[in-house]
């Protein structure tokens, strides 16, 4: 079963000739690319230059950072990255929220390497016990864990919490409304459609203020839920849509003759959608699923409008800490939170395409 | 069949899981958390008609007994600001202080004789209300001003107030602008969702002069967008201009006009409907003022026990019931004055001379020096 | 399972076998469940509002609004409605949408070109562009562009002027302002003049070219037109626009178009993050053409511009269309975020000012969704419209 694999012919070109036919083929061209390297002339040695050479990286206060030509101030970050990670997480309760990180690395990593085995075993530990053990864990008040209210959460760690669970509770909501958007039965489509569309219509930060102002008040007298928890509730419907949306696209790849197949076999509505359909769609939607939670990370940025700290907003809320005040710390700490959302988004957008990839090579086996 | 069979199982093991965890909490764990006497702590949590009744879905007892909801809770619910140096505020780790919170300590102190029960919301002008009329708080120590439509509208009502405020600018001194007269024309910074937003409206229209507002959700994105320049002015309550001139870079830079163009009475608000819960908070707050005029204090107050004075005793619940008549215990005001301070302890530890801020007593002082702060007879 | 098949055997049941029969009642189930659901919200926010005598309704609308708005399209004061507040935001949201996505369009599309580009460095260059826009949060670039850029202008008094009578400081952007002169009606009949000929001019050719196969280039003849004729009102008639130029005088300048730097900074966000998004939607358009498609063209003898008209565009449009259609609305939407910069926009003005200042928090959020969702059915119906119009011509 040997098979000569030939390597295609490489054009060998010497270095010269590459430039000259990326760079420098026609006049325009070479105006472009005298214009290009103009911008990367202007842009990169200033940023450069602002981020290491003028950049001051020791220091404890304000003191360190008001020198003339001043550049990054990053003592400002290191100095409060214990609150721009945790919020005000009591630091003696840290651990908690190190060892949710921990449990959730170890159910995501094997997750996401398509080669480990046991998916849909992990794939339970995710959905179903890390949740309730990071619940636990985080706010603690049972199992002699003493309760931390969640005024105190913030920083990257409510940027993860308000993330991962908008994703984790939207995603059977989304199938759900998926499969009543593909209905037999008029009314439960015409619910799933009107659902959909009224959360893609309107935008988050309405939705947020709808959390905070507008919700406790349907609430029955005496029950009240508290501001981080209303905000999920309302990123969760409001993902719930874009994911059933995603999922749709998943379910209309599979061919019908796999449902038909199944009844035949005698398999029922859900026990055909349940092992055979949507299994098989997930698969398909996991791209999909990732692009929708970078997005949801990205909009979580948005809770500082309605008074909770994530990262950013953890951050803007040191910037106006007077010991820290000097003309380049915005500028600084804004660099810090950009560079953070974008390693982890850029990351997961990578990874998305690399399962794209794979998808495309072996979708049709 | 077998992976039915499967799936029923694993069905069963996580909902016994979600049972087990999401729990209410069992008796008596608050008492181990904050060391609380049990007598008050060890009865169950009141209704359990929350769906997930964990501590982050919280319930209140209905209108007519917020005190027992609040006994059986086990701690108090006060809404606070985001952060205004002198009224409420938290440091790095977050512990709250400021004169709201002081008043939030006292009515802790009136309840439990203990000011650690207390759990904090901070709030955003645009949330304060309806997290009052939601439940989502007890009371509302969150220096807002007292109005008739607030009053009336919002289903709330106010009690003392625990601050007479005006409203004034704050402006560069490079500019040199002396007195509100020059602002016309001026760009103005002020945080959205209050009543300054309205007076400097008024006050610039019956004036006839010009002007720009510029305004913001959040109160250090407005004073930041003064200090680099976005505005010629920033204003908003005096006493907060006070504090907000302490996080700008040159404080001295910046003056503050004479001139105040408002009344702002800011007071403690409840949920309309409690008659008892409304004595309680608008008494604990009564305690300090005359606990500052009979020259009590919280070193003094434990000598006092020894006082022959009628009004001394009575405050102390030595003499009569009054505790009782409120729903509290007998020493509630002992409690408020030994725990928290009299009204000028408070004032000055927060905001007055013993504080960065350095207002002066002003309106604020006792009624017999000259100021609207009077305390109504215990008897 | 015998049962089962036994039952099911049988013709017409009103069993749990017969599937009409089970749909019917679980849309009845669904329905039940919702209506409990609405039913007992509604009835719980009702009682509440009463319970607490919080005011309800909508006759706040016409009660005077008593604060001002920085900036405003048409006239409003102090004395003037929340209703009018309304407008006033929803203007505001509009303008920032229209102005925002004619802005993303051109950088987006000029991007995606880029990124396709034979120029190594180029389309690098537009790579980068995208995938660093593309994964920072939009609030974090309002806040760039806000704080970062805006705010370190300059005083009024030591503006930047680029162009003559164009002044950049931390107070906004001060342009010259446009008014019409008495050449204004000539100048503006010759451009739809020249308009009119350049349609019967294409019109004609198209024609021709069906009759005779003749290629009749009538871009250039039209262009011709489109200038000359202007030109000529211009001579004749005078300058069709006056320009006001702003002028420093005390704080702050006067007169001229004055551009708050929260508008500036917000279509200035809203653009560039869409655009890197508008980039991506292009580039995979214009990729999902075949590149057979080209080379057949090539071989009819098409030139490499007709092969873009007619061959490439078209195909690219109709891939590129839908996504870009949510894109814009994502724009629309993303348009909110004015609120954490301090814009007056919808939500700023009339969830935030307005909510804050009625107390009425249901009917304001309610009002401003709804406003929203309307806004977005009406867009994707436009683009919904024009795509199906694609799709007729691609066939």
């Amino acid at each position: 079963m040997t098979q000569l694999t030939l390597a295609p012919v490489r054009r060998r070109i010497s270095a010269i000739a590459w430039v000259r036919e990326n760079l420098f083929s026609s006049p325009f061209n070479t105006v472009l690319t005298l214009a290009a390297l103009y911008l990367i002339w202007l842009v990169v040695p200033a940023l450069l230059d602002w981020a290491v050479f003028r950049a001051t990286f020791t220091g404890l206060d304000r003191k360190a950072c008001l020198g003339a030509d001043q550049g990054a101030c990053w003592p400002f970050i290191t100095h409060n990255l214990g609150q721009f990670i945790y919020g005000h997480y009591p630091e003696e309760e840290r651990w908690r929220v190190n060892t949710t990180f921990v449990l959730g690395i170890a159910g995501l990593v094997p997750l996401m390497i398509p080669r480990v085995p046991w998916k849909r075993l992990n794939a339970l530990y995710m959905l179903g016990f890390f949740p309730l053990a990071a619940f636990v864990l985080l706010s603690g008040g049972r199992s002699g864990l003493s309760p931390v209210d969640t005024a105190y959460w913030g920083g990257f760690m409510l940027t993860l919490v308000v993330a991962v669970t908008g994703i984790v509770l939207s995603l059977p909501l989304g199938i759900v409304l998926a499969l009543g958007r593909r209905s037999r039965l008029p009314l439960i489509r015409l619910f799933s459609v009107i659902y959909i569309e009224f959360w893609r219509g309107v935008p988050l930060v309405t939705v947020l203020f709808m959390a905070s102002v507008m919700l406790p008040l349907f609430l029955p007298q005496g029950v009240t839920f508290d501001k981080l928890l209303r905000c999920l509730i309302g990123v969760t419907l409001f993902s719930a849509a874009y994911m059933a949306e995603v999922v749709r696209g998943g379910l209309q790849a599979i061919p019908r003759g796999q449902q038909e197949a199944a009844s035949a076999l005698g398999l029922g509505y859900w026990q055909s959608m349940w092992f055979i359909v949507i299994p098989q769609a997930l698969r398909h939607v996991i791209p999909g699923i990732v692009n929708t939670f970078i997005g949801l990370f990205k909009d979580t940025t948005l809770v500082l409008v309605v008074g909770l700290f994530d990262l950013f907003g953890m951050v803007q809320f040191q910037l106006s800490d007077a010991r820290w005040s000097t003309p380049q710390t915005p500028t600084t700490g804004y660099a810090f939170v950009a560079f953070v959302f974008w390693v982890c988004c850029f990351g997961m957008s990578r990874y998305s395409m690399s399962i794209e990839k794979r998808l495309k090579q072996g979708g049709s086996k | 069949m077998r992976n039915r069979f499967t799936a029923l199982i694993i069905g069963i093991l996580i909902g016994a899981a979600l049972i087990y965890f999401l729990r209410p909490n069992p008796p008596g764990w608050e008492a181990a958390q904050t060391g609380a006497p049990s007598s008050t702590a060890s009865a169950p949590a009141p209704v359990a008609v929350a769906p997930a009744a964990t501590n982050t879905a919280t319930t209140t007892a209905a209108a007519g007994s917020t005190l027992a909801a609040v006994k059986a809770r086990g701690y108090l619910k006060c809404g606070v600001s985001q952060g205004l140096p002198g009224f409420s505020n938290a440091d790095d780790k977050g512990q709250w202080a400021g004169i709201d919170v002081d008043t939030c300590r006292a009515i802790a102190a009136a309840i439990f004789g203990d000011v650690s029960k207390i759990r904090y919301s901070p709030l955003s002008a645009k949330e304060r209300f309806t997290a009052l009329q939601s439940g989502e708080i007890d009371v509302l120590t969150r220096n807002t001003t007292l109005t008739l439509t607030r009053d009336t509208s919002l289903g709330l009502d106010f009690t003392a107030v625990n601050y007479f405020d005006g409203q004034g600018f704050l402006v560069k001194k490079e500019g040199g602008i002396t007195d509100a007269a020059g602002l016309n024309g001026a760009t103005i910074c002020l945080q959205t969702g209050t009543t300054t937003e309205l007076n400097v409206a008024d006050y610039f229209r019956t004036r006839n002069m010009t002007y720009q507002i510029v305004a913001f959700e959040r109160n250090d994105e407005a004073l930041s967008a003064y200090e680099q320049g976005r505005c010629d002015a920033l204003t908003t309550d005096a006493s907060g201009l006070y504090a907000e001139r302490l996080e700008l870079k040159d404080p001295a830079a910046h003056v503050i006009l004479p001139e105040l163009i408002s009344k702002e009475p800011l007071a403690v608000a409840v949920r309309q409907g409690d008659d008892q819960w409304e004595d309680i908070v608008r008494w604990s707050f009564y305690a300090m003022l005359d606990a500052e005029e009979l020259g009590l204090n919280s070193t003094n107050i434990d000598d006092a026990k020894s006082t022959t004075s009628p009004e001394v005793r009575r405050f102390l619940g030595l003499d009569g019931d009054f505790g009782s008549m409120l729903g509290l215990s007998n020493d509630w005001a002992y409690n408020v004055v030994k725990l928290v301070g009299n009204y000028g302890e408070i004032f000055e530890r927060n905001v007055g001379k013993g504080s960065q801020l350095g207002i002066p007593r002003g309106l604020n002082a006792q009624w017999k020096q000259g100021g609207l702060m009077y305390g109504m007879p215990i008897r | 399972m015998v049962m089962k098949e036994q039952k099911a055997s049988r013709p017409v049941t009103l069993g749990w076998s017969n599937p009409k029969f089970r749909g019917i009642v679980y849309q009845l189930l669904m329905v039940l469940c919702l209506g409990a659901i609405i039913w007992v919200m509604a009835g719980t926010a009702i009682e509440n509002l009463h319970r607490l005598g919080i005011a309800s309704g909508f006759g706040f609308l016409n009660q005077p609004a008593g604060f001002s708005i920085i900036m405003s399209l048409v006239p409003y004061s102090e004395q003037s409605t929340y209703g009018d507040a309304f407008i006033v935001g929803l203007l505001n949201t509009l303008l920032v949408a229209v102005i925002g996505v004619f802005f993303a369009l051109i950088i987006g599309f000029t991007v995606g070109i880029a990124r396709l580009s034979g120029n190594w460095l180029v389309a690098r260059l537009a790579a980068i562009y995208v995938e660093t826009l593309r994964n920072i949060p939009l609030l974090l670039q309002l806040f760039f562009w806000y704080i970062g850029v805006l705010r370190a202008m300059p005083k009024p008094a030591a503006s930047l002027e680029p162009l003559p009578g164009f002044f950049l400081n931390n107070r906004g952007i001060v342009l010259p302002h446009p008014y019409e002169a008495d050449g204004f009606w000539w100048f503006a009949g010759a451009i739809v003049l020249a308009l009119l000929i350049g349609a019967g001019l294409r019109v004609l050719a198209h024609r021709r070219q069906k009759e005779t196969g003749q290629i009749f280039s009538w871009i250039k003849i039209s262009l011709l037109v489109l200038v000359i004729l202007p030109l000529i009102s211009f001579v004749l008639r005078g300058a069709p626009l006056h320009f006001e130029f702003g002028v420093l005088s005390g704080l702050n300048f006067k007169g001229g178009l004055r551009l708050i730097p929260e508008f500036v900074a917000l279509t200035l966000g809203l653009a560039t993050y869409t655009a890197a998004f508008i980039a991506e939607i292009v580039r995979s358009g214009i990729e999902s053409v075949d590149r057979g498609q080209r080379e057949a063209a090539q071989a009819l003898g098409l030139t490499r511009s007709q092969t873009l008209r007619h061959v490439i565009v078209p195909q690219s449009m109709r891939v590129i269309v839908p996504p870009l259609t949510s894109q814009i609305l994502n724009l629309m939407k993303n348009s909110s975020l004015a609120v954490a910069i301090g814009y007056p926009d919808l939500v700023s003005v009339f969830a935030g000012t307005v909510l804050n200042q009625t107390g009425q928090a249901v009917e304001v959020i309610v009002i401003t969704m709804a406003v929203y969702l309307l806004l977005s059915f009406i867009a994707s119906g436009f683009m919904g419209w024009f795509n199906s119009r694609y799709a007729i011509v691609e066939r």
